[in-house]
């Protein structure tokens, strides 16, 4: 009846079993072919789900699935096993988020693309391995003939995201779904695959179903978005009207605690000003003032490096993860450190509070050389110098209580007796925003914020000088990062501390740090105040990596992407 | 890779260098008067003296050491009081009870062992793989619950007990096949296959057991990947997803354990030898024990311990061989 490419009508789909849950209640929405669209939401919230929905995968899986879902005239709820499977990656492709795990390990590239070719067109061997050089080529794998003998682990986190988007191309579908295609990937590379699934849907005319929990992703991408939360629609709309006037509170809210890299200031967007995505990027002006160019802060650092260096291995494998950094952090300052992966930010963190000792170079603090202090010399210092980590699932044990974590520190130091432990860790534990009865609760009860927030707690019951955080905020949502962020500048403010922030995000960097270093490949390429740094970036990098950042502002993505297609990009 | 290897057999040697030590130290530790032994019950005195000489225990338990090194490596020259009798490097001593060179001893008895061994390999990659491949694929039918009672079974049953029950109901009542008795595979094939059959099995389908529950358990979770994932998204067929790819991620666990344990067997399934009479190292060793033939005793602990070392280094190598992203160092 309609020529519809995708049409889902009340789906439902509930996973049963012990607090059996409705991860998707009761949505329907359409998309015409050649359209795009976003689903957008936090973690839980049903996007993936509705994705795996269109190509029937959750079939066989014990979910309860209700509702009619209709992807290029196939009805996928009562299709054949057979139809199904002639649907799947030749009708409607789907791009997985990890492209590490997506691929089978054991074969090479090329070989996993021709068996997806040969299942849907009994091409010869032949033919299929031929299509596959061709798909890869297409999604601008540099010399694909040779590359495509080359298994996933020889591939890098971008080039094998290409290899999975030229598997989905293989069979020209109409409908490309991409979950979640970026998140694993640097901004810069992130760039590309987004341009790329641009081109191809200009070129082929195809369809688009993009599920992302990040707003600026989507910007860049599609005509339409989907904003869900717990199973349900929101709002939905063209994507520059939702995302410059959203009409409910929940994507209001949402949009509010997105980072900008844009904001004029460090000031925390509160609530209300949600919608100014439009602010133009800044203009790349090569005019530098006459800043300091070495890391010095002009006096009362507490903490300083220079020419801090750190290798890894030795002879032929030996790696420079941190080369030549000279770094300053002052009481009640917040140093930023940006960078991609691999870029060596998270030695650098480790070499700061000394969980690392480095090759060479000096690690004043507080008036004194640390950088070659033995284990025992460091002991006092360790109480002053402490560290939140990335993940606040591994670096909590599991099998202990949160307030027996948050306590570790305090009893290493052994100063105080078991009542003034419990005291000051439930002093903590209000510090961060979290209930203090909840000391005997252990990890799996918490959520991913509140974790985290155990983890700044036990960083903060030392009572000490300096925190550095290492991607505090990533693995975590939007809204839950806005939190955590606040969390983290009261703390610093209160007690004078002096923070060092690391991140890939430049936006969250932007947003709490006075200071900003850029760190690629073991160096710190620009470092300055803040506003000085994103407002008149100096190196050309900093200007890649910041033109590279998703903007929430589709007109203003579009711009940029012509502009990027100017020099080729890798 | 080659490096790798090098390094592995260097460890392998050092490895074998310690164990000579302890066997050594052991022997010298045990009771009795090793002369005496060798020489038999109704010797002289002065006969025992003499082969004492002869054996060269009177010379200090370093020095014996040093020549029992040695001669490994180099080859020693035995007195008979007659003559001088030539023992060539790899040269781990004479026995005690016959004079013959122990390491002729062993390569006589290493053939039998290797049948053994390797015709069990065989049940246990087909038996084993294919119970466990097939109970991973029925999860939750009656084909799972009867692998997993099986395989149960057959873990908790001794292996002379198992072999014991072969032979009383293939041999005796059934009389399918006659009661085995070894020939050697050079002598006749044909007989030798048949006379290998229930040794075979029974090592076989005693190891099927914990092949069945590893592949069982790899296949679960290749299955449980991201991967397998992908290639059902892409319309790839049930039998494609299974055969190709979750069996190709369950092999690699399976062939590294395989060489591990043919390596132990290389040096005796001694239950299993004992149980069918096959003159393997497994019955060397308990002959040799039997009668305190210590040169033979430490000449098979050895060479035990040298098959183990290798299929380490083996199981290693063909882990990464068969799994490109292990890199070895």
């Amino acid at each position: 009846m309609t020529a519809d490419l995708v049409e889902v009508d009340g789906l439902a789909v509930e996973f049963p079993g012990a607090g059996g849950v409705r991860a998707v209640d009761g949505l329907s929405f359409t998309l015409a072919p050649g359209g795009a669209l976003a689903l957008v939401g936090e973690s839980g919230s049903g996007k993936s789900t509705v994705a795996g929905a269109l190509l029937g995968l959750h079939r066989g899986t014990g979910a309860l699935t209700s509702g009619t879902v209709r992807v290029g005239g196939t009805d996928v709820g009562s299709a054949s096993a057979r139809e199904l499977r002639a649907l799947r990656g030749a009708v409607a492709a789907m791009v997985f988020q990890d492209p590490l795990s997506s691929l089978d390990p054991y074969y090479a590239i090329g070989d996993q693309i021709a068996e997806v070719y040969r299942v849907h067109t009994r091409a010869s061997r032949r033919a299929a391995g031929a299509r596959a050089v061709e798909v890869l080529d297409r999604v601008g794998i540099p010399g694909a003939a040779r590359r495509a003998r080359s298994r996933p682990h020889e591939f890098s986190g971008g080039m094998r995201q290409r290899a999975l988007i030229a598997m989905a191309l293989a069979c020209e579908p109409r409908l490309l779904i991409a979950d979640e295609p970026t998140t694993a990937l640097d901004v810069t590379v992130q760039a590309q695959i987004l341009d790329l699934l641009h081109e191809l849907r200009e070129e082929a005319g195809m369809g688009l179903l993009l599920v992302t929990h990040d707003v600026g992703v989507a910007a860049e991408s599609v005509d339409e978005v989907l904003v869900m939360k717990e199973g349900r629609q929101v709002e939905r709309g063209p994507v520059g009207e939702v995302l410059r006037s959203p009409a409910h509170p929940y994507t209001k809210a949402l949009l509010a605690a997105v980072p900008r890299v844009e904001a004029g200031s460090g000031v925390p967007r509160g609530s209300g000003s949600g919608g100014s995505g439009a602010v133009p990027a800044p203009a790349p002006a090569p005019s530098p003032p006459p800043a300091p160019s070495s890391g010095a802060v002009q006096g009362g650092a507490l903490l300083e490096v220079s020419g801090l260096r750190r290798e890894f291995g030795r002879g032929r494998d030996r790696v420079v993860a941190v080369d030549g950094v000279d770094l300053a952090v002052r009481p009640g300052d917040t140093l930023g450190i940006v960078g991609e992966s691999g870029s060596g930010k998270t030695t650098l963190g480790r070499l700061l509070v000394r969980l690392l000792d480095p090759t060479s170079g000096r690690v004043h603090y507080d008036g004194r050389e640390i950088g070659g202090l033995s284990e025992r010399a460091l002991r006092p210092y360790r109480r002053e110098l402490q560290m939140v980590f990335q993940d606040p699932v591994a670096s909590l044990n599991p099998r202990r209580s949160i307030g027996e974590s948050i306590a570790d520190p305090l009893r290493a130091a052994g100063t105080l007796d078991e009542a003034g432990v419990r005291r000051r860790v439930r002093e903590a534990l209000e510090r961060v925003g979290l209930d203090p009865d909840r000391y005997d609760g252990h990890p799996h009860e918490f959520s991913g914020g509140q974790r985290q927030r155990v983890g700044i707690a036990r960083a903060l019951v030392a009572e000490p000088r300096v925190i550095v955080c290492d991607e505090p905020v990533s693995a975590l949502d939007v809204t839950t990062q806005a939190q955590i962020v606040e969390l983290l500048r009261g703390v610093q403010r209160d007690l004078g501390l002096a923070l060092v922030f690391i991140a890939h995000d430049l936006a969250v960097v932007r947003q709490i740090s006075d200071r900003v270093a850029v760190m690629r490949q073991g160096r710190i390429v620009e470092q300055g105040p803040v506003d000085q740094v994103y407002g008149a970036p100096r190196d050309p990098y900093t200007r890649r990596l910041l033109a590279a950042v998703p903007t929430l502002d589709p007109d203003l993505a579009r711009a940029r992407r012509t502009a990027r297609k100017e020099p080729v990009p890798l | 890779m080659i490096r790798f290897t090098l390094q592995r057999l260097g460890g392998a040697v050092l490895v074998l260098l310690a164990l000579s030590v302890l066997v050594f130290g052991l022997i010298w530790l045990a009771p009795g008067d090793p002369a005496k032994l060798a020489c038999g019950d109704r010797c002289s005195p002065a006969q025992i003296a003499q082969v004492r000489e002869r054996l060269g225990l009177n010379d200090a338990v370093l020095t014996r050491y040093a020549d029992f090194v040695r001669g490994i490596v180099a080859g020693r020259d035995y007195s008979t009081g007659t003559g001088v009798l030539r023992c060539d490097a790899p040269c781990l001593g004479l026995s005690y009870r016959s004079d013959r060179q122990v390491t002729e001893v062993i390569l006589e008895r290493l053939p039998a062992t290797a049948s053994l061994a390797l015709g069990a390999m065989v049940i246990w990659l087909a038996v084993g793989v294919g119970a466990g491949l097939l109970s991973a694929l029925r999860r939750g039918g009656v084909t799972e619950r009867a692998v997993t009672v099986l395989t149960l079974a057959a873990t908790g049953v001794p292996v002379f007990i198992l072999g014991l029950l072969l032979l009383m109901i293939v041999c005796a009542y059934l009389r399918w096949l006659p009661f085995p008795s070894y020939v050697p595979l050079s002598q006749d094939p044909e007989q030798w296959a048949w006379n290998m059959l229930l040794p075979w099995l029974t090592l076989g389908l005693f190891e099927s057991a914990k092949y069945a529950r590893l592949t069982r358990a790899s296949t679960l979770e290749t299955l449980a990947e991201d991967h397998i994932r992908t290639f059902r998204a892409y319309g790839v067929g049930e039998r494609a997803i299974v055969g190709r790819h979750a069996l190709r991620g369950a092999v690699p666990p399976v062939i590294a354990l395989s060489a591990l344990d043919v390596g132990t067997m290389f040096g005796g399934a001694v239950l299993t030898e004992s149980l069918f009479g096959i003159p393997g190292l497994g019955k060397t060793l308990i002959d040799g024990v039997r009668v305190i033939d210590l040169p033979v005793v430490t000449g098979v602990v050895l060479v035990m311990g040298a098959a183990v070392v290798l299929a380490n280094v083996v199981a290693d190598l063909l882990y990464a061989a068969a799994d490109r992203r292990v890199v070895l160092s």
